[in-house]
C-alpha cells in the first residue's frame, strides 16, 4: 500500500496554485490535508501526475467576521482550528456540534474544511452542515472566481461543482437569523466513523413559537448530502410538535434517495432518516425558542 | 529528490526524499526510528500517530516531504536520555496497558497531547480520546486505566 | 524465604521495551543490500489460469528478479496438511492443499501469483502493476447450500463435488431422548465470517548465508519450529542449518500459526538471490491473504423434559474451509465438542460437512469454532428456557454437570484427538459470582420501571468451556550463568501474552529469584529445537509445565552443590535473592553465578553420572487438554427505532485453574472479549456473489474501539487441573468464545418482541432493523 510516484509541488500563494493548476489540467490534484487523498493513493484508487501542496499558503488559513456578518472560514482551515474557534462557536455552533463526528482528533489535527467539501465524501459530514447552514463558496482558477451556494456546489456523490483548475478558497458561512435553533444527529456503526445517516436540521421561529423557516439535510442518504424540502416545508407556519416533527420525519424518509452497502440497508436508512429528522427537528425547535 | 530537513525528538535530520515516500516510511527506514508502527496505512489503525508540532498526527496520511522544516516527537523521544520511562509510559506498564505493544506507540503519542489539554480527564474523555487507535489485544480496559493512572501521576508530579 | 511469585501481580518485565518503542517487530529489521516484496494476487474468487505476463516486468528499473508457477521448479507442489484430521470412524477428508503461487486455476481472491523482488515496497508495487494476469472467470462458490447443490461450480475439478470433509459423532440414543421430551425446539444458526485482524500484518525477512550454509528466517509466526521444520525439508537442508525467529509479534491470534506460501518463497528466493529478501504483507493483503474465521450453518435442535432438563441434542452443520483445508479439521471438530458446554448431555448427534468455497482459506483464530457451539447451544438453552417459563440463569443451573463428575467423559474425540474427557470443573460458583457481580436479581427488578421509562435494556448471561492446553508438548531449557543471569529458552512464540512474565515467574520460584532476574528467549529455534508453538490456549499450560519441571530440575542441581559446598542435607538448602545458604545461615551465602562456575570447573573432572554447569532441558506433554470454563453476563440498552446497542455492563466470572498472574489473565479476558463483542456486532467479512470481499479495509470491518468496548469486570476461580503439576488451564481464547451468544441473549431479553430472535452473528444495527421489522409484520405463532 504505497503511494505510486508523482511530481510534488508546494504553492506559496493561491496564484501559484492556480496556474500550477492551470499547468496540469486534470493530471493534478490538491494536496489540502490529505485526510482522504493520501489513503486513495496508498490503495492505488487514485494517481495524479502531480499534488500541488497548499499547506504553505497563508491565505488560505483562518477565520474571520464576513462584511454582512457571518463568518468566512478560509479553505485549509484545519478541522480541528473550525471546532476551537470561538467565532464558529458564537455564529456557527451547529458546526460545533458536528465536529465531534467527524472522525477523530488525529485526522481533524490535518483535515481541512475545504478539503472535505471539495472531496463532497457522501457520508461526510460538512457537506451537509454548510448546506443547512446556507453556505457560500468561492471559487477561484487563473482567470475566473465565482461564489456558489453549497446548494450548487454540491453535484453528487464525490461531485462538486469544481470545474478543472479551479480551486475552493473561502466558505461564507451566513449570519444565524433570530430565533433560530439547530441540531445535528448521526447513526455511525462506530464513533468517529463516517454516517450511515446523519441529519443537519435548523428551525427558524417567530416569537409566537411558530416556525418560520426549516432547513434538513441528510448526510449519506445515498447520493451525497440531500436536502428534504417537502419535509422541511411541512413544518412552516406551525409550531414543531411531536406530531409535526414525526410527520417531517415520515416525508423524509419517503422522499430521500436511499441506497445500501454493506452496512446499511435502504430500508434501514429510511428508517434511520425518519427517526433522525424526528429527533433533530424537536431539538432544534426548542433551540430556536429558547433563544432570544 | 526534494531535500528535506527536520527536527526529530531534538535532533536535526537532513535528507533526501522521493515525494511519494510515506512519512511513517522516512521515519522508520530513512531515520531507523522504528518505533512508530505501520498497522493499516489507510489512517484508521492509529498505530503510526506521531507528534506533529505537539499535535497528533497519523504519520501514514502524510508524505515525508511535507515536513520539511517542521517539528516531531516519536515514541522513541518520550522516555528520559537515560531509560527513564515517561510517567505516561511508567502508567501503561503499571496498569498492563499493553500486551503485544504494537499499537501501543500510537496510543502513547495520541496520549501526550490528550493529557497535556486533559489533565484530569474522566473515563468518558479517555475513552473518546483513544478511539481513533486500535488495539486487538487489550479490550481497552487497561489501556484507559493506564491513562487515567497517568494523568494522576502527571498531575501530582507537578504540584508536588 | 522470598515470596512465591505464582499467583502475585507481577508488572512485565518485557514492557519497558515496547513502551519505549525498542523491541524488536519484523518489519523493524534491515539489512543492508536488502531486496523488498511485492506479490501479485489473484482478482479473481474463480478462474482458468491462462498465462501470467511478466515480460514487462523485468525490465522496470529497480527490479531484480520476477517469479511465477514456472520459475519455482521443485517447490511447485501442494503444501503440507499441518493438522491431520482425528481417527473418527466412518469420516471423510479430502486434503487440498495450495501450491506456493497459483498454476492452472485461480481459487480465490488473494491467491498468490507473482512475485516481485525490487529494490523497495514502492517500486515492487509500481512493478506489480505491469504483470498481466490472462485469467477465464468461472462462477464462484461462494454460498454454502449453494457450494453442495449438484450443479455447483467445483473448487478442486478433480473431486465429485465440493466436499471437504464429512464427520459424525454420536453418544447416545438421540432419536429415543427426542421420543421422551416434552419440547423440542429446533433453528437454524448462522454465524459468518470474521479476521484476526493483529494490527502487525504478517512478515518474513531470509538470509542465506552462502558461507556458513546456513539459511536464518526472521517471521511473524505463532510456530516457529514447525515453520523451520517445513523449511528445512522443503530445500533438503538439516533442521540445524535452518533457524527460525519469531521475533516481538504484534498480536497473533490464529492465523499466524499457518505455515503460508510467503514463509517458504521468501527463504527460496534468498536463497536464489543470495541477498536479503524481506516481504511485509500490508492491511489490503491481510485482508485477502492472511486466513479468516469460520462460516457455519448449524441446524440444530434440542430436546428437554418439563424441568428444562437436557435429554439431548441434535446437530448438523456446515462448516466453510474456504479454498483449501490445511488445517485439517481442527475448527469444526472445535465446534462440535465445544457445543456440548458444561452441561450433562446424555444423547448427542452432531455431523458436519466441510465445504470448499471460492474464499479466503478457514484456520483457527481465537475461538478456533468453539464460539460457534457455544451460540447454537446457548441459544438453544434460552428458547428452551422460555418455552417452559424458566429464567436464562435457571435452565443453566439445572443442566450443569456436578463437580463430583469429573472427570467426565463425553465418549466422542476432541482436536487433539484425545476422548472429549474434562479433567475438572465446577460450575455452579462462577454461575453465582457472575451474577451477583451483574447484580441480576436488581437488574430483573428495575427491568419493568425502565421499560415503563421507554429505556429498553435487557441482560443475557451464558457459560461456555473451552478446551486448552492440548498436546503434543512442548520443551525448556532454564540455565544459570556464570554471571548468575538466568536464562529461560522455550520453543513457543509469543505475541503479547506476557509469556516473558509468567514464565520467569515459574522458574524465580525454584529458584529463589525475581521473575526480572530471568531472561526468557521464546520463539528462536536455534535456542530451542523441539516444540510446537502458541495457539490453542496451550502456552501457559504446557511450555509453563515444561518450564516449571527444567526449573525444578535446575534447583535440585543448585541444592545438590551448595549442599556439597556447605556440607549440608540438601533440604537445609535455602535458595532466595539469588544466593544459596544453609537455613539460619543467610551471611555465609554462595551467590548462583558462583555456583555456576564451580559446576563448570576448567581443571578437575565432572563426575560420571552428572552434567556440566547448572543447566536442565525439560519437556511436557499433557494427556490430554485441560477445560476452562467461565459464565459471562452483560447489560446492554438498545435503542428500538434506530437498533443501536450500547453495552452497559460486562462480567466474566472464570476459572482456568490456578493462576500464575491475574494481571496477564485479566488483560487475556479482556481482550477475547473485545474481540468477542467486535464479532457479535461489528466485524462482518462480506462477500458479495463473485466472491470479492467488500469490507476489505478498516474503514469497512469495523474492529471496535474504545468506545465500542465497556469496562470490563472480572472475578477469578481457581479448580485446579489434575494434568499438570501447577494445576493450570488455559484462558487466551476465553474471553471471545461465549460473547455473541450473551450479547444475542440481551439484545432479545431487552427488546422482548413476540417472534423476535436472534439465530446469527454478526449482526449489526441494520440488520437488528430488519429483524424486527420481519418479526413485527409477522409475529412467529408459537
Amino acid at each position: 500500500m504505497k503511494p505510486p510516484p508523482f511530481e510534488y509541488h508546494v504553492a506559496d500563494s493561491v496564484d501559484q496554485a492556480l496556474s500550477l493548476l492551470a499547468d496540469y489540467g486534470d493530471e493534478a490534484k490538491p494536496l489540502a490535508g490529505g485526510q482522504s487523498l493520501i489513503p486513495l493513493l496508498n490503495f492505488r484508487l487514485a494517481r495524479p501526475a502531480a499534488l500541488i501542496d497548499l499547506n504553505h499558503i497563508d491565505a488560505l488559513q483562518g477565520i474571520t467576521r464576513a462584511p454582512d456578518g457571518g463568518i468566512r472560514v478560509a479553505a485549509m482551515t484545519r478541522q480541528r482550528a473550525l471546532e476551537r474557534n470561538a467565532l464558529v462557536r458564537q455564529f456557527a455552533p451547529l458546526v460545533v456540534e458536528t465536529m465531534p463526528h467527524v472522525a477523530h482528533p488525529q485526522i481533524r489535527n490535518r483535515g481541512t474544511v475545504g478539503g472535505s467539501l471539495a472531496h463532497a465524501e457522501p457520508a461526510a459530514e460538512l457537506p451537509a452542515v454548510m448546506i443547512t447552514l446556507g453556505a457560500r463558496l468561492h471559487l477561484r482558477s487563473k482567470r475566473t472566481e465565482r461564489w456558489l451556494t453549497a446548494d450548487e456546489f454540491f453535484t453528487g456523490l464525490f461531485a462538486t461543482a469544481l470545474q478543472t483548475g479551479e480551486l475552493l478558497t473561502t466558505v461564507e458561512i451566513p449570519a444565524v437569523p433570530e430565533r433560530t435553533g439547530y441540531a445535528f444527529e448521526e447513526v455511525a456503526r462506530r464513533h468517529g466513523d463516517f454516517a450511515l445517516l446523519g441529519v443537519a436540521a435548523s428551525v427558524t421561529v417567530d416569537e409566537t413559537g411558530v416556525c418560520r423557516d426549516a432547513r434538513i439535510t441528510l448526510v449519506n442518504p445515498g447520493a451525497g448530502a440531500e436536502r428534504m424540502q417537502r419535509a422541511a416545508s411541512s413544518l412552516v407556519g406551525r409550531p414543531i410538535d411531536d406530531a409535526a416533527a414525526r410527520a417531517a420525519g415520515e416525508i423524509a424518509a419517503a422522499d430521500l434517495t436511499a441506497t445500501g452497502d454493506v452496512h446499511a440497508s435502504p430500508a434501514y436508512r429510511r428508517q434511520l432518516a425518519r427517526v433522525l429528522t424526528r429527533r433533530t427537528l424537536l431539538r432544534a425547535y426548542d433551540r430556536g425558542r429558547a433563544s432570544r | 529528490m526534494p531535500n528535506i530537513k527536520v527536527q526529530v525528538n531534538s535532533k536535526e535530520y537532513t535528507r533526501e526524499v522521493e515525494p511519494r515516500l510515506l512519512l511513517s516510511d522516512f521515519l522508520r527506514h530513512e531515520l531507523g526510528l522504528t518505533g512508530t508502527h505501520v498497522g493499516c496505512e489507510h489512517g484508521v489503525c492509529g498505530a503510526c500517530t506521531v507528534l506533529l508540532g505537539g499535535e497528533a498526527v497519523r504519520s501514514c496520511l502524510m508524505l515525508a516531504v511535507q515536513v520539511d522544516g517542521q517539528e516531531l516527537t516519536t515514541v522513541e523521544g518520550l522516555a528520559g536520555a537515560d531509560g527513564t520511562l515517561h510517567p505516561i509510559q511508567a502508567a501503561f506498564r503499571e496498569a498492563h496497558g499493553l500486551q503485544c505493544g504494537f499499537c501501543t506507540p500510537g496510543i502513547l503519542m495520541t496520549l501526550v497531547p490528550f493529557l497535556r489539554e486533559h489533565p484530569s480527564p474522566n473515563e468518558d474523555d479517555i475513552r473518546h480520546a483513544l478511539s481513533g487507535n486500535l488495539c486487538r489485544c487489550t479490550g481497552y480496559h487497561n489501556i484507559v486505566a493506564a491513562a487515567r493512572l497517568a494523568a494522576e501521576k502527571m498531575t501530582s508530579s507537578k504540584s508536588a | 524465604m522470598s515470596t512465591r511469585q505464582f499467583g502475585q501481580r507481577v508488572l512485565r518485565t518485557e514492557d519497558p521495551r515496547l513502551l519505549r518503542g525498542e523491541a524488536l517487530f519484523i518489519d523493524d529489521l534491515s539489512f543492508p543490500d536488502m531486496l523488498h516484496v511485492a506479490i501479485v494476487r489473484s482478482m479473481h474468487a474463480h478462474a482458468r489460469l491462462l498465462r501470467v505476463d511478466v515480460a514487462g516486468v523485468r525490465a522496470h528499473p529497480g527490479v531484480t528478479a520476477v517469479y511465477t508457477a514456472d520459475d519455482l521448479g521443485a517447490l511447485m507442489k501442494p503444501g503440507p496438511v499441518l493438522v491431520p484430521p482425528p481417527p473418527i470412524p466412518g469420516s471423510t477428508f479430502n486434503a487440498r492443499t495450495q501450491t506456493p503461487l497459483a498454476k492452472g486455476k485461480l481459487r480465490f481472491v488473494g491467491e498468490p501469483i507473482a512475485v516481485i523482488v525490487a529494490s523497495s515496497r514502492y517500486v515492487a508495487e509500481d512493478a506489480a502493476e505491469l504483470v498481466v494476469v490472462d485469467a477465464d472467470p468461472i462462477d464462484a462458490v461462494v454460498d454454502l447450500d449453494a457450494a453442495l447443490a449438484p450443479n455447483a461450480p467445483l473448487v478442486h475439478d478433480d473431486l465429485p463435488s465440493n466436499m471437504a470433509a464429512h464427520v459424525a459423532q454420536r453418544r447416545g440414543d438421540y432419536a429415543k431422548a427426542r421420543e421422551s421430551a416434552a419440547r423440542v425446539i429446533q433453528r437454524r444458526f448462522r454465524y459468518d465470517r470474521g479476521a484476526a485482524a493483529a494490527i502487525e500484518n504478517r512478515g518474513v525477512i531470509a538470509n542465506w548465508d552462502a558461507r556458513t550454509s546456513e539459511l536464518t528466517v526472521w517471521d511473524t509466526t505463532q510456530a516457529p519450529i514447525p515453520v523451520r521444520n517445513a523449511l528445512a525439508s522443503s530445500f533438503s537442508l538439516s533442521e540445524s542449518q535452518v533457524r527460525v525467529i519469531a521475533p516481538y509479534i504484534g498480536g497473533g491470534f490464529g492465523p499466524k500459526i499457518m505455515f503460508y506460501p510467503e514463509e517458504l518463497l521468501i527463504p527460496w528466493i534468498a536463497m536464489q538471490l543470495g541477498r536479503p529478501i524481506k516481504w511485509i504483507e500490508d492491511r489490503s493483503e491481510n485482508f485477502v491473504g492472511t486466513t479468516q474465521e469460520r462460516e457455519q450453518i448449524h441446524d440444530a435442535e434440542i430436546a428437554v423434559d418439563k424441568d428444562g432438563r437436557i435429554l439431548g441434542i441434535r446437530d448438523s452443520f456446515l462448516h466453510d474451509t474456504g479454498a483449501y483445508d490445511p488445517y485439517g479439521l481442527t475448527v469444526p471438530i472445535n465446534a462440535q465438542c465445544t457445543l456440548l458446554g458444561p452441561y450433562e448431555v446424555p444423547a448427542y448427534e452432531s455431523e458436519f460437512t466441510v465445504v470448499f468455497t471460492n474464499k479466503t482459506i478457514v484456520t483457527p483464530v481465537r475461538g478456533a469454532g468453539r464460539q460457534h457451539g457455544v451460540f447454537v447451544m446457548e441459544r438453544l438453552l434460552d428458547f428452551a428456557a422460555k418455552e417452559l417459563g424458566l429464567t436464562a440463569v435457571e435452565i443453566r443451573r439445572r443442566n450443569y454437570i456436578p463437580p463430583n463428575a469429573f472427570p467426565y467423559n463425553y465418549e466422542i474425540l476432541y482436536q487433539d484427538m484425545a476422548p472429549l474427557t474434562y479433567d475438572s470443573g465446577n460450575y455452579q460458583p462462577a454461575l453465582e459470582q457472575a451474577i451477583k457481580l451483574v447484580e441480576y436479581d436488581r437488574f430483573v427488578e428495575e427491568q419493568p420501571k425502565l421499560r415503563a421509562e421507554g429505556r429498553h435494556l435487557g441482560i443475557g448471561v451464558v457459560s461456555y468451556v473451552e478446551g486448552t492446553g492440548i498436546g503434543p508438548y512442548e520443551g525448556a531449557r532454564v540455565r544459570v550463568d556464570p554471571n548468575g543471569s538466568v536464562t529461560l529458552a522455550t520453543g513457543v512464540g509469543t505475541q503479547g501474552q506476557g509469556h516473558f512474565t509468567s514464565f520467569a515467574q515459574i522458574v524465580a520460584d525454584q529458584l529463589g529469584l525475581a521473575p526480572t532476574d530471568v531472561r526468557v528467549v521464546t520463539g528462536d529455534t536455534r535456542e530451542m529445537h523441539w516444540g510446537t508453538g502458541t495457539f490453542a490456549s496451550r502456552g501457559a499450560v504446557v511450555a509453563g509445565s515444561a518450564t516449571h519441571a527444567a526449573a525444578m530440575r535446575v534447583r535440585e542441581k543448585v541444592v545438590r552443590l551448595a549442599s556439597e559446598l556447605f556440607e549440608a542435607a540438601p533440604d537445609d538448602i535455602v535458595l532466595d535473592g539469588g544466593r544459596a545458604y544453609v537455613r539460619g545461615s543467610p551471611s555465609r551465602a554462595i551467590s548462583l553465578g558462583e555456583l555456576a562456575q564451580k559446576a563448570n570447573p576448567l581443571r578437575g573432572a565432572v563426575r560420571p553420572g552428572t552434567e556440566p554447569g547448572l543447566e536442565a532441558t525439560s519437556y511436557f506433554g499433557p494427556e490430554r487438554g485441560s477445560t476452562a470454563n467461565g459464565v459471562h453476563a452483560m447489560v446492554v440498552e438498545v435503542d428500538p427505532e434506530t437498533a443501536n446497542v450500547r453495552i452497559l455492563r460486562y462480567v466474566v466470572a472464570h476459572d482456568c485453574g490456578n493462576v500464575i498472574n491475574p494481571l496477564i489473565v485479566e488483560g487475556q479476558i479482556h481482550g477475547g472479549v473485545a474481540l468477542g463483542i467486535g464479532n457479535a456486532f461489528y466485524e462482518k467479512l462480506s462477500y458479495d456473489g463473485n466472491g470479492q470481499l467488500t469490507s476489505a479495509s478498516f474503514m469497512d470491518y469495523l474492529l471496535p474501539t474504545a468506545l465500542e468496548v465497556p469496562p470490563i469486570e472480572t472475578v477469578h476461580i481457581e479448580t485446579p487441573s489434575p494434568l499438570n503439576p501447577l494445576g493450570m488451564k488455559g484462558v487466551g481464547e476465553a474471553g471471545a468464545i461465549p460473547v455473541a451468544a450473551a450479547f444475542a441473549q440481551a439484545v432479545e431479553n431487552a427488546l422482548a418482541r413476540p417472534g423476535f430472535e436472534i439465530l446469527e452473528i454478526p449482526l449489526s444495527p441494520s440488520r437488528l432493523y430488519e429483524l424486527l421489522e420481519a418479526a413485527r409484520q409477522e409475529p412467529r405463532a408459537r
